[in-house]
């Protein structure tokens, strides 16, 4: 039977740094391949580029230098598979600065790497800046993030309380600040991270701060709904269900993870409690958008089965012709009942707190996760459940 | 000699002496006397039982003893068959006998002799007495005769005056009857006037017939005519009586009864007996409605037993007065049909106003109103079940009565409910105002919780005394089945009891959802409080109610309840969320404090550490706090034993041996390998830590819970930022501190010794320059502070 397959083991790769960022190489649907930047106080920072070999279950890695600072937020290019942005921290004077920047991987960045493994890790090649994105005016940057599906001509930072509407030129090495917005309130309100909707013609943006999650209208730059206290404590990560335009998922230090439709903010559609400790990362699928990816630091990352709230509700629907062939008539049963939300799988091979995880945008079944210890995990979806979706 | 001819001579004496001589004087010896008795019985042929034998006892001629006896042909045969010798014998013996047999009847008749002397003598005296009757006799013939021919003489005599007199008899009873008739029309006006109906009415009933069959006769005539006149006249006044409905009930039946004899037609009388009556109850209907309407004005509301008498006393002994009457009129003329309806009707308007009334009552002060007024109302309403079987008024009576008592059950459970509610805001309010004055702020909690726990359980053994009054045994309605099986286990245990301790524990759980996420509307102690009472629930006091409200209700379950099993497991489910709810909110206000210590200083600028931070000590102080709060409500637990210098545990800023294996196996890989084997090796060693994981029932596994969270907290915050030198030895200082202070309260210290490991390391690792302070310096500034 297919459907009871053992389930590839996990591959784990192992940085010599500590990192927090990680994201898959947006414009790259063919590899899979994922950036992580490291954190290190004392070395130069590198961008490691993780290939995926599904085939022979192997990984390759190429590694470049990011000299400028630890790395604390990493975002690829959704149109040019070399160009992409980080937020990094700047010692200078005993001073630390956040900041954010366009880079360009070398062209050659993975040439040579087959022929002798050892010369990349030994001389790695220096990522180009392309441009700051840096105000004066504008504190330190949190994130930066790029027009979903855009032509990677616009990308949005956070910078402390303000969200900066870039657009890139001259082949991304002039930006401009198109627009801003500011939050406004008492104290010190700063961003913690945002996401940029890829609905309404990428006219949207979430953000959170503190306990709050905020949307905006990027044409007016203008809040249009806001979610006071959505989590008891610290919101860390949002990500906006790629095909209902309405639901949007969060995390935070309470240890939950809430799902909402923005047009009623007053109660979370849903909420999971699983994890032990902070939440720091949801992501939905890209295209099976019931199968949620939440990581936290209690070190483990849980794969959850958001059936209910997903587009496919039902499951995927059969046509009757296709089950004429008598071959399961009692999955004709199931599939008319709503399914069920469920844990699929919590894994636990990290052993620090994961701060990261995402999906690969070549294959939608399978997803990295890492932990501040600098280890890397690639994990696939059960083959139960993805047959289960698929058929 | 012929012995036939002796022997016929003795029974001769014999009978003679049997007939003269009273029997049993026959004294000397009997036995001899039996043996003579049976030959003489024998003589004359008769058997024992004193017949003729069906055939002689022999025909024999030579029978020396038969009746035949041949005394020729006796010798004959002797001579013929015997010896001489035998001759001799039998000769000797028959002289023996035959001089035997002249003996004894020589005795007799020398015995009997006196007797038949004296019985002759009798004889003819009687013989002399008969004839002298005899003359007498003929002498009273003679009178009698005489007699009897006077006697027909004189009746000769008076034969005319008789039959004059018999008829002059039957003129006069004539002439009275007349004198009745002529006399009616006179005697009815008076009894009109009078108003003496019913009088009235059966004189000219006794008349009618009479009347009618005479009235061909001029005089007669106008005598009916007149009875007639004046008895349409009573009727028109007895209609009008009747029609005006203003007399009693009473009155009102017997107007019909007189109507219905003057043959006015049932079924009309019927409905107006019906109506008239209708329009008397609904009157008494209006008035108990009235009473209802006059409600919402507290100073004129009647209680509920009143108002319940006021409709017995009105409306229902109305209603079976009504029955009555109608069964005694018309139940020769009428189905009951009519009366069902009617009743129905008037039941169904009365019951109404009822259920209005009861519904008006939702005061649960004293249940022992409702329930005798209840119980009233039930038992007037049989009166009508007996009066009209059948009726299904009784049966909706008794379902008011259900319907009312499921509502009060109800009622108490919104009452309990409330009075929970009501006491968890005392405990709130006494929670937080003897925080003024400390001192008896510590002793009150687990007072708090034992005053809590015994008013509720208190409420509840009062509500179920109260309750218990519908299943008293001199309440009518409590035999009905409803009140014996449904109403005690699916009503108060069910309804009641079950609902009520779910309540509690879904109220909890409540404390623990609503306010959890702002972080404590709900102040911890009162979590801490309410967890122990549901763990106590659970352990005893379920069982109790449970076992407590069986016993009172002898309750029979006929559909499945709930077991105390799963109550027992809801109310641990309670106490197990609340505990955690606790640990979660106190563990989150350290964290606050610690979060906002990290995230608002410059970690890189700061100056070297002289003293322990401020807020490091307020953890501790905070903890030491929580310790004792907890302390006085749970157990202690058990904690794995110490080191001998725990407090004085020295770590250095890389000592964390995971850490080390850790990025020992970072570092080597980079490269594809056996990922399977080395994440299995990874698992053997290392030991993950649940942070918001669930407590046990005890001290230590609270306080190890909320130090657990704190520290986390503090690891986290710490990996954000970036140290200077002497924002790691401050770190240094700070934890060493927190050590000294925080193993104690936890079950194994290693934890937080893990704990603070990973913070002074990842500080280590975030710093610019990372140059740790001499442990003994770190010693001396805790030392000092």
């Amino acid at each position: 039977n297919r459907l009871k397959m053992e389930d590839d083991a996990p591959v784990i790769y192992g940085l010599e740094f500590q990192a927090r960022a990680l994201t898959a190489q947006t414009a790259e649907t063919d590899a899979i391949r994922f950036l992580v930047g490291t954190q290190s106080l004392k070395f130069d920072n590198q961008i490691h580029i993780i290939d995926f070999d599904d085939e022979n279950n192997i990984i390759n890695k190429n590694v470049l230098l990011h000299q400028a600072g630890e790395i604390w937020h990493i975002g690829a290019s959704p149109a040019d598979k070399a160009v992409l942005t980080t937020c990094y921290n700047k010692t200078s004077d005993s001073r630390v600065v956040s900041c954010a920047a366009v880079w360009r991987m070398p062209s050659d960045w993975d040439t040579g790497n087959h022929e002798s493994p050892d010369d990349s890790a030994h001389n790695p090649q220096t990522l180009e800046l392309l441009c700051h994105l840096d105000d004066s005016a504008h504190g330190n940057a949190a994130c930066v993030l790029w027009e979903p599906m855009g032509d990677g001509k616009r990308v949005i930072s956070l910078a402390d309380n303000h969200a900066l509407l870039w657009d890139l030129q001259e082949s991304s090495t002039q930006a401009t600040v198109s627009s801003t917005a500011t939050l406004e309130g008492k104290g010190q309100l700063k961003f913690t991270s945002g996401k940029w909707s890829p609905h309404h013609n990428c006219s949207q943006l979430a953000t959170a701060n503190d306990t709050a999650i905020r949307g905006w209208d990027l044409r007016t730059m203008s809040q249009i709904y806001c979610i006071e206290n959505a989590h008891g404590q610290l919101v860390r990560d949002l990500d906006f269900n790629p095909n209902r335009q309405y639901y949007l998922a969060s995390c935070g230090d309470d240890c939950k993870v809430k799902f909402w439709d923005v047009r009623n903010v007053q109660e979370p559609v849903k909420t999971l409690e699983e994890h032990s400790h902070w939440v720091w990362s949801v992501r939905y699928n890209h295209s099976h958008d019931q199968l949620v990816l939440t990581a936290s630091s209690d070190s483990r990352l849980i794969l959850s089965n958001m059936v209910s709230i997903s587009s496919e509700p039902f499951g995927h629907l059969v046509d009757d012709d296709e089950l004429s062939e008598g071959e399961d008539n009692h999955q004709d049963d199931k599939s008319k009942e709503p399914l069920k939300d469920s844990v699929v799988s919590t894994y636990e091979e990290h052993e620090d707190s994961v701060y990261a995880a995402e999906w690969s945008s070549a294959d939608p079944w399978l997803f990295a996760s890492l932990s501040y210890d600098g280890r890397l995990v690639i994990n696939r979806v059960p083959r139960a459940l993805k047959y289960r979706i698929l058929l | 000699y012929e012995p036939g001819s002796a022997e016929s001579l003795l029974s001769y004496w014999s009978e003679l002496m049997m007939d003269g001589e009273a029997e049993g004087s026959v004294s000397a010896d009997s036995g001899r006397k039996r043996r003579v008795h049976g030959m003489l019985k024998l003589y004359y042929g008769l058997n024992e039982e004193g017949k003729a034998p069906e055939q002689p006892e022999s025909l024999d001629p030579c029978d020396i003893n038969g009746p035949h006896f041949d005394p020729e042909l006796y010798l004959n045969k002797l001579r013929r068959e015997c010896s001489l010798a035998e001759l001799m014998d039998q000769e000797t013996c028959m002289v023996k006998q035959i001089r035997s047999l002249d003996s004894d009847m020589q005795t007799l008749v020398y015995e009997n002799y006196n007797k038949f002397i004296s019985a002759t003598d009798t004889i003819r005296k009687m013989k002399n007495d008969f004839k002298k009757m005899e003359d007498e006799m003929d002498c009273l013939s003679t009178n009698m005769a005489a007699i009897t021919e006077f006697s027909a003489r004189i009746s000769g005599t008076l034969q005319d005056q008789h039959v004059q007199i018999t008829k002059l008899s039957g003129v006069h009873t004539l002439l009275r009857k007349l004198q009745f008739l002529f006399e009616l029309p006179a005697r009815l006006n008076k009894c009109l006037e009078l108003q003496a109906y019913a009088q009235a009415v059966s004189s000219h009933r006794r008349a009618r017939c009479v009347l009618q069959q005479y009235s061909h006769l001029p005089s007669f005539k106008g005598i009916q005519d007149d009875c007639h006149a004046i008895m349409d006249k009573l009727a028109q006044e007895l209609r009008q009586k009747f029609r005006d409905g203003g007399s009693s009930a009473k009155d009102l039946s017997e107007c019909v009864e007189l109507l219905l004899q003057l043959d006015e037609p049932a079924e009309e009388l019927c409905d107006k007996f019906l109506s008239h009556a209708r329009s008397r109850l609904e009157s008494d209907l209006q008035g108990l409605e009235a009473e209802i309407s006059a409600l919402p004005s507290p100073s004129s509301k009647t209680d509920i037993l009143e108002f319940i008498d006021r409709g017995c006393n009105e409306f229902v002994s109305s209603l079976c007065l009504v029955i009555t009457s109608y069964q005694e009129l018309f139940i020769n003329h009428m189905a009951n049909g009519k009366l069902h309806t009617f009743v129905d009707d008037l039941a169904t308007r009365y019951f109404s106003l009822v259920e209005r009334r009861i519904q008006e009552e939702k005061g649960v002060g004293d249940n022992s109103l409702l329930v005798r007024a209840l119980d009233r109302f039930h038992r007037r309403l049989q009166a009508v079940a007996k009066l009209l079987p059948g009726s299904a008024v009784p049966n909706q009576g008794t379902e008011i009565v259900i319907r009312a008592a499921m509502e009060r059950v109800k009622q108490y459970l919104t009452a309990l409910q409330s009075f929970y509610m009501d006491s968890l805001t005392d405990v709130r309010q006494a929670l937080a105002t003897p925080r003024l004055s400390v001192a008896n702020a510590p002793n009150s909690l687990p007072e708090l919780l034992s005053s809590l726990s015994a008013s509720i359980l208190n409420q509840i053994k009062s509500v179920l005394a109260s309750v218990h009054l519908f299943t008293a045994k001199d309440i009518t309605f409590s035999n009905k089945p409803y009140f014996k099986g449904e109403f005690c286990s699916q009503g108060v245990r069910e309804s009641l009891v079950v609902s009520f301790i779910k309540f509690v524990c879904q109220s909890s759980r409540q404390f623990c959802e609503s306010a959890g996420d702002k972080g404590g509307s709900t102040p911890p102690a009162l979590l801490l409080l309410l967890s122990r009472l549901c763990l106590d629930y659970e352990t005893s006091t379920i069982s109790y109610i449970l076992t407590l409200t069986d016993e009172q209700f002898l309750v029979q379950h006929h559909s499945p309840v709930t077991p105390v099993t799963t109550l027992c497991a809801e109310a641990r489910e309670a106490a197990q969320k609340l505990l955690n709810h606790y640990v979660k909110v106190q563990g989150l206000i350290i964290s606050q404090m610690l979060r906002k210590s990290v995230e608002t200083r410059d970690w890189v600028n700061t100056i070297e550490p002289r003293n322990v931070r401020a807020v490091m000590k307020r953890v501790v102080e905070d903890t030491t706090s929580i310790d004792v709060q907890v302390g006085l409500l749970y157990e202690e637990g058990v904690r794995k034993a110490h080191s001998s210098d725990s407090s004085k545990r020295t770590f250095s800023v890389y000592s964390s041996s995971r850490q080390q294996a850790r990025y020992a196996a970072s570092y080597t890989p980079s490269a594809p390998m056996d990922t399977n084997l080395l994440s299995n090796i990874h698992k053997l060693f290392s030991e993950r830590i649940d942070i918001f994981s669930s407590v046990e029932f005890n001290k230590v596994s609270v306080m190890t819970g909320i130090i657990k969270i704190s520290l986390k907290t503090f690891l986290e915050c710490v990996r954000l930022r970036t140290f200077g030198r002497y924002g790691l030895q401050q770190i240094q200082v700070d934890c060493h501190y927190l050590q000294m202070y925080l193993w104690r309260f936890v079950s194994d210290e290693n934890l937080v010794h893990f704990l603070l490991d990973e913070i002074v390391g990842s500080s280590a690792h975030r710093c610019l320059d990372p140059a740790p302070m001499e442990q003994s310096v770190i010693e001396v500034i805790c030392e000092r502070g």
